[in-house]
């Protein structure tokens, strides 16, 4: 499956739905796609050649992973023309951990003569739930591979595009530039703490208010209707906010753990409800490639409880 | 005899656990082979970062067989009227012999029938394909996944296994893998699958061909190939860091080595910052001039055969160029806030939750700095007060920088250089100035316990009170290291505290200092939450009491004994006790130390099993009329050389105290061969008990000769 970007500002790919929830429950699922993601302590006003708040990854997430995936991974870099017969290359440990999440994995930073270029992780917990099946997450930082493509030192050089034309070429400065700078100033600078402080508290009063109505035990006929994917969005964007918070030196060392733990919070829920979410859409839609017991004590579920409340 | 190859291919194992893991899986089948009666001559290790190993050469093929006896009904039961009875036919039947077979022994309860087994003796293939698995299974890993079924926990995935005896596959299977002959080659430079033909040296050749080499053989490559390209570079060298070889021996398969450059204008960056960039980010090698000044080169080791196109170096020097462009920017941004303004930041710095922010951890710091230092200098040695409280002030200003937020491992380094590259204070000289820079550089020595101690008297004080500080306010917590949770390292830190008053000869008494740390937290938030100080002192005497005693024995080589001795007599004073243990050892080979040790021990025993029933010694000796002539010349021997011994030892002449000591022993020898403690007249006994008493004391107050251990010695 190809995905298109998540149109709400994450932090990485991994907080898109489509990693998020989808290795959530017993479903196999495999896709990719780009996912901006907005870091506001990473941005350096487009001064550094190597750091940016707005970075691109392409995310893959492949459930359960192939017995092959090392192999797979490495042939989808010669897949991009690296000869990796020519390049020196290394799987060192990184674990990857995500506290806002409450999501973590093990695996490898893969470093390609020296450089990070994927972050390969075994996923293991995801919204504070054990994963079964795992799923392993390919995150190919696109910027620092296009930058070693195109052999130059400075992120900003990358060439985006070029006129087939005139073979003018437009630069990733050009495209970007602009914004590194603005979304610095406004992240370290202007962005109102009260305010941005106010929507944080909107967004999570609305996220928990939503939580608090869904309803895990029986058999709702209405539970498919019940609005889990808005719950997260309006978790993502506190997560967004908390980042904007902390960019703009508002959250001191000591509240920084109590505000991850009300984002964590948040994330939590949501996992939970989609998991029960998806038990019961998967009983009442899904019948051909279960095994047989799974199916009848689903039947069977939903035959003791009829109607809906 | 055959041999044994296993063989667990897997996912890049990171290379920190790569060692412990294997040497692990090498212990338990040794282990397991013992148990088994299956005792191999030689098991050797093969490990890679995507295999673990194991060459058991001249394994027997079978356990032996095992003849037991095995006891059945009595006579009288088994045999009617001289015929077998049906109870004979039984056991015969179970014991699996024919019944003339049977023998007759005597017992204390009567005669019985009995049967000699023959238990056949289980190939090794079975035995290894059974318990192999449950071995394997068990090897500790600091972090493991699953990723087939749930329970089923190991580093990274297992993708394939081999095992072999000679020729011949056994069928092991782990993970849900099953073993079979086909190993993997390195992921680049073979074609993948590489045939094993049998166990042994087959196996290493085979894996050289598909270029994978053993550990020792890795090594020895990259140092060759370090020092090969190193020598193209006139008077340079590579800088050994032996953690850094083990690393990257653990992160390739077959090695080799580019050097690689950078731009000389990056040497205006300290060295230390371009060291850790290189050695902790990168994994390269730094290159130095015969002066030990740093070159701009570096040496990558890349798990491929080489880099003939120069593909891979430029790469690499396109990263190392990038790093150091960072650290430059972290360098000179950090230069637009001095560390005086930073002070105030460190507001927002929390140092622990319940300990507040690491302001109040530097004021508290200065105060008990100031103090170690009134202590030192009564002993006449001078710490420059304003030396020690800038530095103090100034020590932790560093974690507000960008450097410091970005390579972590340089905190301490970076206020140290950024302190001697600013002015601090337009009236300091630049001697203090220098000298403030070396104290908050140092304050973290030392990291480990072969790290050396701070260079400066200054640097002592503040490393010791910024630890002192940590420790006396997680022990008030309650927060003491137990077993192998030591959350915190604090005893490394206090580890670090006895080497460093060790090595500097501070006149620092441990109990009191650690008082005086915790004395620093009056009025705090966090005393709230802080045990009372009587509990205070104990678990901060006992704790450092045990890091006095790993000092003594494993880091100055002293004996158990001697040790154990020692501290017995006093544990408060490290220098002091390091003074006591060197004088005990002079004198431990003396055969009059052991006689003494084994009298201190009999008096000992004498006291304490009269103390059990309840009888005391007289206050005072004192001499009777029936005061035996031994008796009477121990007492006037310990009046004379008593307070001699005490004034020496005052004086800290350990080793002239312990040589008057040592005469004691005729007199206490001809006392236990003639006199008799524990007689019946009260007062006889009563005053040799007080005798006894106090010559005990005077024996212990160096070292509790009791503690010595006589036996094998002298």
């Amino acid at each position: 499956m190809l995905q298109q970007p998540y149109d709400v500002e994450v932090g990485a790919g991994t907080m898109a739905p489509e990693t998020f929830l989808r290795v959530l429950g017993p479903k196999p699922y495999k896709v990719a796609y780009v996912q901006p993601s907005r870091r506001p302590a990473d941005g350096r006003y487009g001064e550094n050649p190597n750091r940016l708040f707005k970075h691109m990854q392409l995310q893959v997430i492949l459930k359960p992973p192939p017995e092959n995936v090392q192999e797979l991974y490495l042939e989808s870099l010669a897949a991009i023309g690296i000869d990796l017969r020519q390049h020196d290359i290394k799987f060192e440990e990184d674990n990857w951990e995500a506290p806002t999440l409450s999501a973590w994995g093990v695996g490898w930073q893969v470093m390609l003569d020296g450089l990070e270029i994927t972050q390969f992780t075994y996923f293991q917990q995801c919204g504070g739930v054990d994963l079964f099946p795992i799923s392993a997450e390919l995150t190919y930082g696109l910027e620092r591979i296009a930058a070693f493509l195109q052999d130059v030192d400075s992120i900003y050089d990358i060439i985006w595009a070029r006129d087939p034309q005139t073979g003018h070429a437009t630069t990733y400065g050009d495209v970007r530039l602009a914004d590194e700078l603005q979304f610095s100033a406004y992240n370290f600078e202007a962005a109102d703490v009260e305010k941005t402080w106010k929507h944080f508290e909107l967004y999570e009063a609305e996220c928990r208010a939503l939580l608090m109505h869904y309803k895990f035990e029986g058999a709702d006929p209405e539970k498919h209707r019940f609005p889990v994917l808005a719950a997260y969005d309006l978790c993502l964007k506190c997560s967004h906010l908390f980042n904007i918070l902390d960019a703009r030196g508002a959250i001191s060392v000591t509240e920084r753990v109590g505000v991850i733990a009300r984002v964590r919070a948040l994330a939590v829920g949501i996992a939970k409800a989609w998991v029960d979410q998806q038990k019961s859409d998967f009983a009442s839609k899904e019948k051909s490639d279960e095994p047989e017991p799974v199916l009848e004590k689903r039947i069977q579920k939903g035959k003791l409880s009829p109607v809906g409340f | 005899m055959p041999d044994f190859l296993l063989e667990i291919g897997c996912e890049e194992i990171p290379a920190r656990m790569i060692c412990a893991a294997s040497r692990e899986l090498r212990e338990r089948t040794a282990a397991l082979l013992n148990r088994e009666r299956l005792s191999a001559a030689e098991i050797a290790s093969f490990d890679t970062p995507r295999r673990l190993g194991l060459m058991v050469a001249g394994i027997p093929s079978a356990q032996p067989d095992i003849t037991e006896q095995v006891n059945g009904p009595s006579i009288s039961v088994a045999y009617k009227d001289g015929q077998p009875t049906p109870a004979a036919h039984a056991f015969a039947k179970k014991a699996g012999v024919d019944l003339a077979q049977l023998e007759k022994i005597t017992t204390a309860k009567g005669e019985y029938l009995a049967a000699k087994i023959t238990r056949r003796g289980r190939s090794v293939a079975e035995i290894l394909t059974e318990n192999l698995p449950k071995e394997i299974a068990t090897i500790y890993w600091p972090k493991n996944m699953y990723w087939r079924k749930a329970n089923e926990r190991f580093v990274r995935p297992v993708r394939w296994l081999v095992a072999m005896l000679d020729g011949e596959t056994i069928p092991l299977e782990f993970d849900g893998i099953s073993a079979g002959k086909i190993s993997r080659g390195h992921r680049m430079l073979s074609h993948g699958d590489v045939i094993i033909p049998r166990a042994g040296s087959a196996y290493v050749d085979a894996l050289r061909a598909a270029k994978v080499l053993g550990r020792a053989e890795r090594e020895q490559q990259i140092r060759k190939a370090l020092d090969a390209a190193t020598r193209t570079i006139a008077g340079a060298r590579w800088q050994e860091d032996q953690s850094l070889l083990d690393t990257v021996v653990n992160l390739t398969e077959f090695p080799s080595v580019i050097l690689g450059g950078f731009d000389p204008q990056f040497l205006a960056l300290p060295e230390e910052v371009l060291v850790t960039v290189m050695r902790d980010h990168q994994k390269y090698f730094a290159v130095e001039d015969a002066n030990g000044k740093l070159l701009p080169h570096f040496l990558a080791v890349l798990n491929t055969d080489g880099d003939p196109e120069g593909l891979i170096r430029h790469g690499d020097e396109r990263v190392l160029r990038a790093r150091f462009n960072d650290a430059r920017f972290f360098w000179e941004t950090d230069q637009k806030k001095s560390l005086l303004e930073r002070l105030e930041l460190l507001r927002h710095v929390t140092f622990q939750k319940d300990l507040g922010s690491y302001y109040e951890k530097t004021q508290r710091v200065q105060r008990l700095c100031s103090w170690l230092s009134e202590i030192i200098k009564q002993s006449g040695r001078e710490v420059r007060p304003g030396v020690i409280h800038k530095a103090a002030c100034l020590a932790k200003t560093d974690l507000t920088t960008e450097l410091v937020k970005e390579f972590t491992e340089l905190q301490g380094i970076v206020g140290g250089l950024y302190a001697r590259a600013q002015e601090l204070d337009s009236s300091l000289p630049e001697a203090t100035r220098f000298a403030i820079a070396d104290a908050i550089y140092d304050q973290y020595k030392p990291e480990s316990t072969e790290d050396e101690v701070p260079r400066s008297i200054e640097g002592a004080v503040l490393s010791i009170g910024d630890k002192a500080d940590t420790i006396a306010g997680m022990f008030a917590l309650g927060l003491v290291p137990s077993g192998s949770k030591d959350p915190f390292a604090l005893r490394r830190q206090a580890n670090a505290i006895v080497k460093v008053i060790a090595e500097k000869k501070l006149p620092l008494p441990l109990c009191a200092m650690m008082r005086d740390a915790r004395a620093g937290y009056q009025g705090q938030e966090a005393e709230k939450k802080f045990i009372d100080d009587a509990r205070f002192d104990e678990s901060v005497r006992a704790f450092f009491r045990e890091r006095l005693e790993f000092y003594l024995k494993d880091l100055r080589g002293y004996a158990y004994d001697v040790v154990k001795a020692v501290l017995a007599a006093d544990a408060g004073d490290v220098v002091d006790s390091v003074a006591r243990s060197e004088a005990v050892k002079q004198v431990l080979h003396m055969p009059e130390f052991l006689a003494i040790g084994a009298a201190c021990k009999r008096m000992r025993n004498i006291l304490r099993q009269a103390e059990e029933k309840g009888i005391s010694p007289a206050a005072k000796f004192e001499y009777l009329a029936g005061s035996a002539d031994e008796e009477k010349d121990l007492a006037a021997y310990i009046e004379v050389n008593g307070p001699k011994v005490e004034a020496l030892r005052r004086k800290k002449e350990y080793g002239d105290a312990l040589m008057i000591l040592s005469t004691a022993r005729e007199h206490v020898d001809a006392f236990f061969d003639e006199v008799m403690v524990m007689v019946e007249d009260e007062k006889a006994r009563a005053n040799r008990l007080a005798l006894l008493q106090t010559l005990l004391k005077e024996f212990s107050t160096i070292a509790d000769f009791s503690e010595i251990v006589t036996e094998g010695k002298g």
